[in-house]
């Protein structure tokens, strides 16, 4: 029935606060962690983040009757308690498929962190999840690969990857860049890294490095009679940069390259993405600017949104953090999202962090990758905390060892293969740790004495971003 | 502890063989955990063998079909025995395939070849 038009301003409630509305299947879901200015009732700040996420503006406009807005609007449809916080809620919003762009991240991560983060009602806003329906998925092209594609493509089974980043991340040579590289891969490391703050600098321009890795990459995979490989950074000032770097990776015969999916921006990622899909090369996925949107614990995204979000985008493997390491992260929140990662359905599970079912479909999987400030005496936590389908990356505990790269990288090898063994064998790694370490350093010199090296070495800092509990 | 040429250790390139060839030669009771693991899995144990002369290919060849099915470790066992002698001079590898991944859950090099 016609409506007519009144200007002015309503209460955004009267129309996006719906607490009647059973979500449909198709619908993309989204729960935010809302922390309203004073005296804003918590139905009104739902409804306007609902609002102003979706068809709404601040005030009526003749044109909402040209349209028809109960097609088109996002919906609060339910608000919960956050558990220990007095001022924060959660809001549960729904919008209806039509509103986004298929295929498209960045059109959803624009209506839904967009000007709405800037809202004066709310204090603080956190986008906590988001349920993508299925159909949405089936629009995104998502991993080039996928954990499987890649497992046969490099021949490795049955354990996590194993990498490394090469340090000093600025300042090295291409030649001497290479060297470490080289030292790294012949002595047992399947995967090395460029820096992220690697791209093309003038102590080493880009296509000099893609050339003495190239070398590396093949004298290494010659000699040991392994399949290895270097996360070559296309990362690049413009689009044409990026494409024109990742054409020469693949001219080298190299099977994999990398990309930063935040500074290099969405766009660029699902780009790169496609190129990678159509022409064979796997895809490492770096995380820089992450924690200045997912680390408050009241303000931003959460990374298991940006996980979701690169999934989708395209990515074979990202970085999810250690646990253990030098970097935050907590347990269950991260074994959370590294689940989002890997697995085809993941219920919801409040005690890791996941507020919805998510089903992907047949979208691959993306290795989790953790890295920083990690070394043999992680080990054991480290395959119980991420299993196999992930890519361990120890760069100062590679490089730093007494005898250089080569013995570093055996050292981890021995130590991670000595903990899968024993894993195999029903043993509790990480409750026998010192024992499964100690048995495997009596064959292995250079484990014994990374293990010596590195034995005070502990990152014990309280998280700051927790799951929310009572 | 002082880092020099003296106390530090020269380490040698090794031709390797993927998972679980950085640890010493495995028993025939390693390989036997090993196998119930792969059966615990509910895979299926496969056996590979190949001369090191074209051992770096993706595709080695393969002794009989997959043992779809097969519980119990010492008839796997039994089948690596016959494959080794068969071809003494071939590197043999145990596979378990993983029909949920579509992929293999494990891959262990248990014979190496003379080459």
């Amino acid at each position: 029935m016609a409506k007519t038009y009144q200007a002015g301003v309503q209460d955004y409630r009267q129309m996006y606060w719906t607490p009647d509305y059973v979500p449909l299947d198709t619908d993309l879901l989204a729960c935010f962690k809302i922390t309203p200015q004073a005296g804003v009732p918590r139905e009104e700040a739902a409804a306007a983040v609902a609002a102003e996420s979706s068809t709404g503006t601040w005030t009526t406009v003749w044109t909402d009757l040209l349209t028809d807005m109960e097609f088109y609007k996002g919906r609060a449809y339910r608000i919960e308690d956050v558990p220990g916080d007095k001022e924060a809620f959660y809001a549960f919003i729904a919008y209806p498929l039509d509103l986004f762009e298929e295929g498209s991240i960045v059109n959803v991560l624009t209506s839904l962190v967009g000007n709405v983060f800037g809202f004066k009602a709310i204090r603080y806003l956190r986008l906590e999840d988001i349920r993508f329906p299925i159909a949405y998925i089936k629009t995104c092209l998502g991993p080039p690969n996928g954990i499987q594609v890649e497992r046969d493509k490099l021949n490795k089974y049955g354990r996590p990857l194993l990498g490394c980043t090469i340090k000093p991340k600025l300042g090295l040579s291409a030649k001497n860049y290479g060297r470490a590289v080289y030292e790294c891969l012949r002595g047992g490391l399947d995967l090395t890294k460029d820096d992220e703050n690697i791209n093309s600098q003038p102590f080493m321009r880009w296509q000099n490095r893609f050339e003495f890795v190239a070398e590396a990459v093949l004298k290494s995979q010659a000699e040991t009679g392994e399949r290895k490989g270097h996360y070559l950074n296309v990362t690049a000032p413009d689009p044409e940069a990026m494409y024109e770097r990742a054409e020469f990776a693949k001219e080298l015969g190299m099977p994999i390259i990398m990309h930063d999916f935040l500074t290099g921006g969405f766009t660029a990622n699902t780009g790169l993405a496609k190129w990678c899909r159509k022409n064979g090369m796997l895809l490492h996925i770096h995380r820089a600017m992450h924690a200045v949107l997912d680390r408050h614990p009241k303000h931003g995204i959460h990374f298991r949104v940006l996980a979701k979000c690169l999934r989708l985008s395209g990515g074979d493997h990202i970085h999810t953090g250690t646990v253990v390491g030098k970097l935050e992260g907590d347990r269950a929140s991260t074994l959370g999202f590294v689940d989002l990662l890997r697995e085809s359905f993941i219920p919801e599970d409040r005690r890791r962090g996941i507020f919805f079912d998510q089903d992907w479909g047949s979208m691959p999987g993306v290795f989790a990758v953790a890295s920083g400030g990690i070394h043999v005496w992680h080990m054991p936590a480290l395959v119980t905390i991420f299993g196999d389908d992930s890519c361990l990356q120890f760069g100062g505990g590679t490089q730093g060892h007494p005898w250089g790269n080569a013995a570093g990288a055996a050292a981890n090898r021995v130590a991670l293969e000595a903990c899968v063994k024993a894993r195999n064998q029903g043993r509790q790694i990480e409750k026998e740790a010192r024992d499964v370490l100690m048995e495997a350093a009596k064959s292995s010199p250079e484990l014994a004495i990374a293990l010596e090296t590195w034995k005070e070495i502990k990152f014990e800092f309280d998280t700051v971003d927790k799951l929310d509990v009572a | 502890m002082r880092n020099d040429a003296s106390n530090m250790g020269d380490y040698q390139t090794k031709q390797t063989f993927e998972t679980f060839s950085f640890l010493p030669q495995f028993s025939q009771q390693d390989v036997f955990a090993q196998v119930e693991y792969i059966i615990a899995q509910g895979w299926n144990p496969g056996i590979e063998h190949e001369h090191p002369s074209t051992a770096f290919n993706h595709y080695w060849t393969m002794w009989k079909l997959p043992f779809f099915g097969e519980k119990d470790p010492t008839r796997v066992w039994a089948e690596l025995e016959a494959c080794r002698r068969a071809y003494p001079d071939h590197h043999i590898r145990l596979i378990g395939y993983d029909n949920y991944a579509q992929s293999q859950g494990m891959q262990l090099v248990v014979f190496r070849g003379r080459s």
